[in-house]
Order: structure tokens, then sequence, then C-alpha cells
């Protein structure tokens, strides 16, 4: 229960770091956001005014104090593009990359545990060193790359090679352009357009894992009670499953939730390329459009998964593994 | 001990499957991104004859009867040749973010380990933060509030990337701190920065070994992803990640030109991570053979 407190305790420390960090990186980056956001032959008075307008020219502490202020009521400033709260921006595009992403890990959990139990059970053999190369290939694979090539191929690639209906996957979008479709044909829209891009994010997190439950399951094969187990007559499979799997268990819990930045950074790149209104796009565009508001709140709230997600997986660990329990 | 081997050893461990192939890849890659760029045909960067160049399919030969191994981009001009010249760049920005970001890590490790107190705190603190926003959108960042290009990119790994290899070599010096023989050369007089620089970090030092290998790869694609969202490296300077970006829009009609770039991109990387991976179970089992 202690444990439980300190650890909640140390996640709200972080978050409080994360939100004075983003608010320091502004002042330090070279020229404050309003000449970030004016020309830079913009008249001086402008540029008076618009500093007058987002309290700029408040000292630095009690800009600080403001800017907290605000996080902690969940009032992350107003998006200069778009002229309503982040907040609300953040809310309409975080829905879909949670589901993309969430979807997405899940399946690179399974494939990639099963992937990484395999190799290590064939370890030095034939197997474990095919897929070591393929893993390691779809790890270096960039995203985006991963994403093009996928386009190219449903796109430039069906027209050349004349692929049949069923496999003429959308490559671009969430939903059909017209918007017309209702109830379960709206639903099956979305999922096929949902498999090149899931395809993407599962492929490269997949690898990842694969990486490293294979490093997971070997230390365990390697331990005594392993060898016990099989010098007692147990087969291979009760080995694999009862002893193997169980005891690599807290380690492929705890990359779960090391997983999820890979996964969302991943999100970033499919949501650009497949055109998808997630978290990812939406800090892309307020990038561009020098939306810093947008920005820093999006910031904020990838830590806040991630800080979860450990702290979720924390939990996890100490309800699974009695001895880190006291 | 990682750091004093043994000429024989170094020589064992250089003809090693697992690290021979993707050192001969890489030192391929390097003297073809080295070499390239002079023996292709055409200038990369210039603008050239785009009416009848433009866009050439792989395997296809231009106006003047070079051949265009993989055919040319929208402004006529030989892809291959362009990736190459591109190499150059997103090799040496992954070489150098990777080793600058250990480098400061080893740096900032010891210096935290050793001092301990207020300092190591602080310092933790700030990895411990930085650790928890994923390193592209801290990039993402980083690269909206400072002007992008080269060494702003390479900055900007360094900034985002230490983190790792301070946690390894600060535990690593903490734990070394009270060792006998550091107790025995502080009796001897020697003095602290020379008892932490020459005696506790030539031993401290393998899990940044193993950092720096395999951040490389990590660097290129990082650098490649910037680049591609048009944060790192700027055009007319080609790299790997603007070439593909530079693609995109022709993905449909042209995959070529953003698809071949990619290629020579995963090869690179995935050497890079295989060598990274032999170093470190090198290195592992290394120790497991020093201490029975």
């Amino acid at each position: 229960m202690q444990h439980l407190l300190s650890r909640i305790g140390t996640a709200a420390l972080l978050l409080w770091l994360v939100a004075t960090l983003t608010f320091a990186l502004v002042r330090i980056a070279p020229g404050d956001p309003a000449q970030l956001l004016l020309p830079p032959d913009a008249p001086p008075a402008e540029l008076e005014r618009l500093r007058e307008k987002f309290g700029l020219s408040e000292p630095v502490p009690v800009q600080y104090a403001r800017w907290m202020g605000g996080v902690l009521r969940g009032d992350l400033g107003t998006s200069l593009a778009q002229s309503r709260p982040v907040t609300s921006v953040l809310a309409d595009a975080l829905p879909v990359s949670i589901v993309l992403g969430g979807v997405s890990l899940c399946l690179s959990f399974l494939i990639g545990s099963v992937l990484g139990l395999t190799q290590a059970a064939h370890r030095q053999r034939a197997t474990d060193r095919i897929l070591t190369v393929l893993t390691t290939a779809a790890y270096a694979a960039p995203a985006f790359w991963v994403a093009l090539s996928l386009v190219a191929i449903f796109t430039y690639g069906a027209s050349t090679w004349g692929f049949p209906g069923f496999l003429r996957l959308p490559a671009f979008g969430m939903r059909d352009p017209a918007g017309m479709l209702q109830g379960w044909p709206a639903f099956a829209d979305l999922v096929r357009h949902s498999i090149l891009p899931v395809l993407v994010l599962t492929l490269v997190g997949a690898a990842g894992i694969a990486r490293y439950a294979r490093t997971a399951a070997a230390d365990v094969l390697a331990s005594d009670f392993v060898r016990t187990a099989r010098a007692k007559g147990a087969g291979s499979i009760r080995v694999h499953g009862r002893h193997v799997l169980r005891n690599a268990l807290p380690p492929l819990l705890v990359l779960f939730a090391l997983a999820l930045p890979g996964v969302l950074a991943g999100s970033v790149f499919v949501e650009s390329v497949f055109a998808w209104p997630g978290m990812g796009r939406t800090m892309l565009n307020a990038i561009s459009q020098r939306d810093y508001p947008v920005v820093l709140g999006a910031t904020i709230v990838y830590a806040a998964l991630v800080i979860a997600a450990n702290l979720a997986a924390d939990i996890a660990l100490a309800l699974l593994d009695p001895r880190r329990r006291s | 001990m990682g750091a004093s081997l043994p000429a024989s050893r170094v020589k064992v461990v250089a003809f090693m499957p697992g690290i021979r192939v993707p050192v001969l890849v890489l030192l391929l890659l390097a003297i073809a991104v080295i070499v390239g760029p002079w023996l292709l045909p055409g200038d990369p960067i210039a603008i050239g004859d785009m009416l009848d160049t433009r866009l050439l399919p792989p395997l296809s030969r231009g106006t003047d009867g070079h051949l265009h191994l993989l055919g040319t981009d929208r402004f006529g001009r030989d892809l291959l040749n362009r990736m190459l010249l591109a190499g150059r760049i997103s090799l040496s920005v992954g070489i150098a973010g990777s080793l600058l970001s250990a480098g400061a890590g080893v740096l900032l490790g010891a210096t935290a380990g050793w001092i301990g107190g207020l300092a190591d705190r602080a310092t933790v603190a700030l990895a411990d933060t930085l650790l928890s926003i994923p390193r592209l959108v801290l990039l993402l960042v980083f690269s909206t509030l400072w002007t992008p290009g080269l060494t702003m990119v390479v900055a900007i790994l360094v900034a985002t990337g230490w983190m790792g290899t301070m946690r390894l070599v600060r535990a690593e010096v903490q734990a070394m701190r009270s060792q006998p023989f550091v107790e025995g050369a502080r009796a001897l007089g020697t003095g602290e920065r020379r008892l932490l620089f020459r005696h506790v970090l030539p031993n401290a030092i393998g899990p940044a070994i193993v950092a720096a290998t395999l951040g490389v790869g990590n660097a290129i694609l990082l650098e490649s992803g910037l680049s591609f969202l048009g944060l790192g490296v700027q055009p007319p300077t080609p790299s790997w990640g603007n070439m593909i970006a530079g693609g995109r829009d022709l993905i449909v009609t042209a995959p070529w030109v953003a698809i071949m770039p990619g290629v020579l991109l995963v090869l690179t990387v995935l050497a890079a991570t295989l060598l990274g991976d032999a170093v470190r179970d090198w290195l592992a089992g290394d120790r497991a053979t020093a201490e029975p």
C-alpha cells in the first residue's frame, strides 16, 4: 500500500516536472512565442499587442504560476490557429490515436511475444537466426517508409499487377470520403480503412517486442528451475508454457509500458501518411502553424500517457510478483 | 575489464560472424557513400534537363546515354547518386548524434554518480522527466522551438539521447565508488578527478560502448523521421529522410523515388543494430567469463 502511494506520488511529481520543462523550453528558445508567430518584419506595436494578449509582458514567475495553475485545472490554454481550448482540440484527436495505438499494441504484443519465445526456444539455430534478421529489419524500418511502401503497393501496385477487388484496400483517410455510410456499413468501412495503418504499427511494434521477449525468455530458459523441471521429466510444452512463460511474464508486462512510447511515436508518422485525424497529425499540423500551445499540450498528454502506463505496469507487477509486494 | 583488452581477444572478436558481417556491410556502405557520388553520372544537386530525364523508372537510360540504375527523381537527378550523397549526411548525423549523446551521458553519469548529493538528484530528475516524454515527441518540440538544420539536428539528438547512458554509467560509478581498488588509489593520494577519469570510468565504460553502438541506428532513424517531416536536414542538402519526403506525393505514380532511399536506410540501420547486439552479447559474455 505504501509502495503504491509512493509510486503515485512519483508519477505526480514527474508530471509536474514535465509541465515545468515545457514551460522552461519555451522560455529558453530564441524569440518569444509572439515573435515566432509574426513575420520578422512585423511592426513592434503589433508584437507588443500580441505579448500583452498572451500575458508575455508579465514577470516570468507570474507566467509560470498561471501556466501551472491552468495545467492543474486541466486548462492547457487556447489554440492560436483554431481559437478554441487546447483541451478540446486534443480531446477530438486523442480517441483516434488511442484506438489505433491500442489495437496495434495488443496485436504487436501477441505476435511479438510468440515470435520472441519461439526464438528463445530455438536459440542459436536457423529459426532463431532467420527470425532475428527479419525482426531486426522490421525494427530498423522507419514507420513512415513502411507506410509509404504499403500505399505504393495498394495504389501503384494494385493497378500495375491487377489486384482482385477484395485486396483493393483504401490507402488514405479514416472513412469513406462522402461520409454517407451509417451503422454497420460505416463500421465495416472504418475497419477496411484501418487495415493498413494497423498493419504498419503492428509490424514495427511486434519487431521491437520480439527482440525484447527473446532476451527475457532466454534468461528464464537459462535459469536453474528450468533445468530442474527438465530433469524431472516435464515435457517441452509444460516447460515453456508453465515455467518459462510465467517467469517471462513480468518483464513482458514492463515491456507493455515501455512499448507505448514507441507505438505513440510510430502513430505520428502513420497518422501523417494515412491522413488519420489523431494526436500525431494534430501535433504536426500545430507545428507547421506554429500553434505552440497545442504542441505543448500534446506533449503533456503524451507524457501523461507514458507515466500512467508505467504506473499501471508497476502496480500489475506488484500483483503478479509476490516478491515485489513488501 | 572492458577497457584494456589483450590484442588477441580483439582479434578473435573481429572474426566473429555476428560482428564481421555487419561491419563488412557498414564498411561497404561507407565506401559507397564516399566514392559513389564522384563516379556516378550527373550532378546530384543541380536541377537538370527536366522534361526528358525526370522520373525515369529504374534501369532506364537518360538522353545522354547514362544508365540510371534506380531511375531519376522529379528534377531528373540520378536517384542512386543522390541516395549515396544523402548517405554521407545521414551516416555522419547518425554517428555524431549517437557518439555525442553517449559522451554526454558518460560525462553526466560519471559526475552525478561520483559527486552524489543535489547535483546527482537534479541530473536524475531531469533524465526521468525527459524519459517520460516519447523521444520523437521531444524531438518535435525541440525542432518547433529551434530552427531546423544540420547542426541543430545533431544538437537535438544529443539533448534527447543522453539519459540512457547516463543512468547506466551512474549506476556503475556508484557501485565502484567504495571498491577496494578505488579506496587504495585514494589512500595513495590520487586526486578526485584523476581517480574518476583514470581509475573508475575505464571500468564503467562497457555499457556506454553498447549504448553508443546501438544508438547509431536509432539516431539515423530519428534523423530520417525529422527530415521526413521537414523538421530536420533541409533540402537541397539531401538526407534519406527528406528524399523519402520528396517522393511522397509521387508515391502513386513513381513509387521508386520514395522507396529506394528507404531500402538503403533499412540496410544501414539493420547492420548498425545487429552490430550493436553483437557487441552487447560479446561484452555480456566477456563479463560472465571475467567474473566467475
